[in-house]
């Protein structure tokens, strides 16, 4: 019984906190760059992968094509920064907004349309490659050139001198995206986005305006998919289009959400640093590109055949819900 | 309370509701019954909103309500439930339940309580914890109802909640639909269970071939000669003793 979704028992805040004083903590305890960096991608794919959940996990809506709104989010801010000369801390809410904007416009198409499941991750694939394109043939964008971003350390420039302020700053994107995740969990809205998981049709029967709350949840999708774009520029201080319009962009995403656990709070979470940590460790002990990927989607059939609710339920079953009641 | 005049609904070649008129008055419980595939379903689903009507208007509560969306028929106070359950299966009951009940209540707490005492009031106050994929077919038929009784609605459209039920949870459901009126909402039901219609309604329709046949109380409407016909045939009812209609 404990096994679903929605019935499962709030995750009491004693864990939400010892998980932040942990994540606080790791810098100090294990300061190299290496391991350092291993967080920050950590982080940053359970961020990502959070904003797709979303939308993908708690509503359900399945997309192959959230990196077009990474990637406008990355390219925003950049374009802003380099062409227009704003402080790279303004491309943050710009990358934000043209996020939400692009999903908006993705969501009021399709949904409208009435696309639903692979129909829906379909067409998001073909925007993702839309945008892919033409951010590879306009002048602003650099073309296939992409972007450098200089760099000049300073916290004003969104350039820290110690890597460990990157990591703070994507440990509060990270947290703040956990905290979303719990209130969809107690909320009115959440609840509607379970109900539309579930079943679009008892869901209009009840008076809820599918439509609205679909193209709701995929803006607010957009807008943190365009943040984490815009640190992903501003961390490597270089974009092109097959780097932030890549479907593998999307594709991890969504794997880092289903393995750990869509629809779940701390599910992103869990993919994240498993997908973080088999790529620092194919990279160190291979040069193989992409094996991390190849690995990944091994484990996705291992555990789509035997935890289908993702790495969270083996958490669930030992951590122990007493009487597996709600 | 709802008045349906002159609805039609054609499905390619095939006239699913033809020039069906209908009214249900407040407060009372009200039947529309018929062999099956006479269009009763195709029925709710025009009046609720779910199908474009191709002709005829459906007003409630005096408004004109023809062809409006489905969420917006049900925050104006008609709620349908469905023939065949739609629950939402991966959400514990009580889940589902709040699911209606936060169409009043914004805050958490409150939607919880309302949704606790709606359950009540139907009997699921112990399955509150369940999933609703694991209840049983009069589970998800108390469910149907219970979500859709949590948003408060003036008029309820029930879609045949008694089928699959044996006879006494049928008498459990017949109480329930009872209780669901005393409260003051309007009910208007599908059914087949003719021991629940008989007990239950006061003015019945009857539906074949999409159009309506008879109308009247429930004693009437059972021995009228056109309805015989309708379920058991040409000639029945002059065999069942009904009279001149031969």
């Amino acid at each position: 019984m404990s096994d679903h979704l929605h019935a499962a028992r709030p995750v009491p805040w004693a864990l939400h906190l010892s998980l932040l004083a942990l994540a606080v903590a790791f810098p100090f305890v294990f300061p190299s760059n290496f391991m350092v960096n291993f967080g920050v991608m950590a982080l940053f794919y359970a961020f990502i992968g959070q904003a797709w959940n979303i939308s993908g996990g708690f509503a359900g809506q399945m997309s192959f094509g959230h990196v077009a709104f990474f990637g406008v989010g990355a390219y925003v801010s950049t374009v802003m920064q380099m062409r227009f000369g704003f402080s790279p801390w303004w491309g943050l809410p710009g990358a934000a907004l043209a996020g939400a904007l692009v999903a908006g416009f993705v969501a009021v198409v399709s949904f409208r349309a009435g696309l639903k499941g692979s129909y829906f991750a379909l067409i998001t694939l073909a925007f993702g490659e839309v945008l892919r394109i033409i951010s590879n043939s306009v002048d602003i964008t650099g073309g296939g050139l992409g972007m450098l971003i200089p760099m000049k350390a300073g916290v004003a420039n969104f350039q820290f001198e110690e890597r460990s302020g990157f990591y703070f700053l994507i440990l509060l994107f990270a947290a703040a995206s956990v905290a979303l995740a719990e209130w969809l969990r107690r909320s009115r809205f959440g609840a509607r986005l379970a109900a539309i998981r579930e079943n679009e049709d008892a869901a209009k029967a009840l008076g809820i305006d599918v439509l609205s709350e679909k193209i709701k949840v995929l803006v607010l999708s957009g807008a943190m998919c365009g943040m984490g774009g815009c640190f992903f520029a501003q961390y490597f201080l270089y974009i092109d289009p097959t780097i932030v319009f890549g479907v593998d962009k999307s594709v991890e995403m969504l794997l880092v959400s289903m393995i750990g656990g869509a629809g779940t709070v701390y599910g992103p979470l869990i993919g994240a640093l498993l997908l973080a940590s088999i790529s620092d460790i194919t990279r160190v002990m291979t040069q193989i590109q992409g094996l991390s990927l190849v690995i990944y989607g091994g484990l996705l059939v291992i555990i789509i055949a035997y935890l289908p609710n993702g790495l969270i339920d083996l958490f669930r079953r030992r951590g122990g819900q007493p009487g597996g009641k709600r | 309370m709802l008045q349906v005049q002159g609805l039609s609904k054609i499905f390619g070649g095939l006239r699913a509701v033809d020039d069906a008129s209908l009214s249900v008055d407040k407060g009372r419980i009200v039947a529309l019954i018929g062999p099956n595939g006479a269009g009763k379903t195709t029925f709710f689903a025009c009046v609720a909103g779910f199908h474009q009507p191709d002709a005829g208007r459906v007003h409630f509560n005096g408004q004109d309500i023809t062809g409006m969306a489905p969420h917006l028929i049900a925050r104006h106070g008609m709620v349908r439930t469905f023939q065949i359950t739609q629950p939402f299966a991966k959400l514990s009951v009580l889940d589902n339940i709040m699911v209606g009940a936060y169409q009043l209540h914004a805050r958490d707490a409150d939607a919880r309580a309302h949704a606790i005492a709606v359950a009540q009031k139907v009997g699921m106050a112990p399955l509150l914890g369940q999933a609703a994929m694991e209840l049983t077919v009069a589970g998800r038929k108390r469910l149907e109802l219970a979500r859709a009784l949590a948003t408060n609605p003036q008029l309820l459209l029930l879609d045949e909640v008694m089928a699959g039920l044996n006879p006494s949870e049928i008498v459990e459901m017949v109480g329930i639909v009872r209780t669901i009126r005393d409260l003051g909402v309007t009910v208007l039901l599908i059914e087949h269970v003719m021991q629940a219609v008989m007990s239950l309604s006061e003015n019945i329709y009857v539906l074949s071939h999409g159009r309506v046949i008879a109308q009247g109380a429930p004693r009437d409407v059972v021995s009228d000669p056109a309805v015989i016909e309708a379920y058991l045939g040409r000639g029945a009812a002059a065999i069942h003793g009904g009279g001149t209609h031969a």
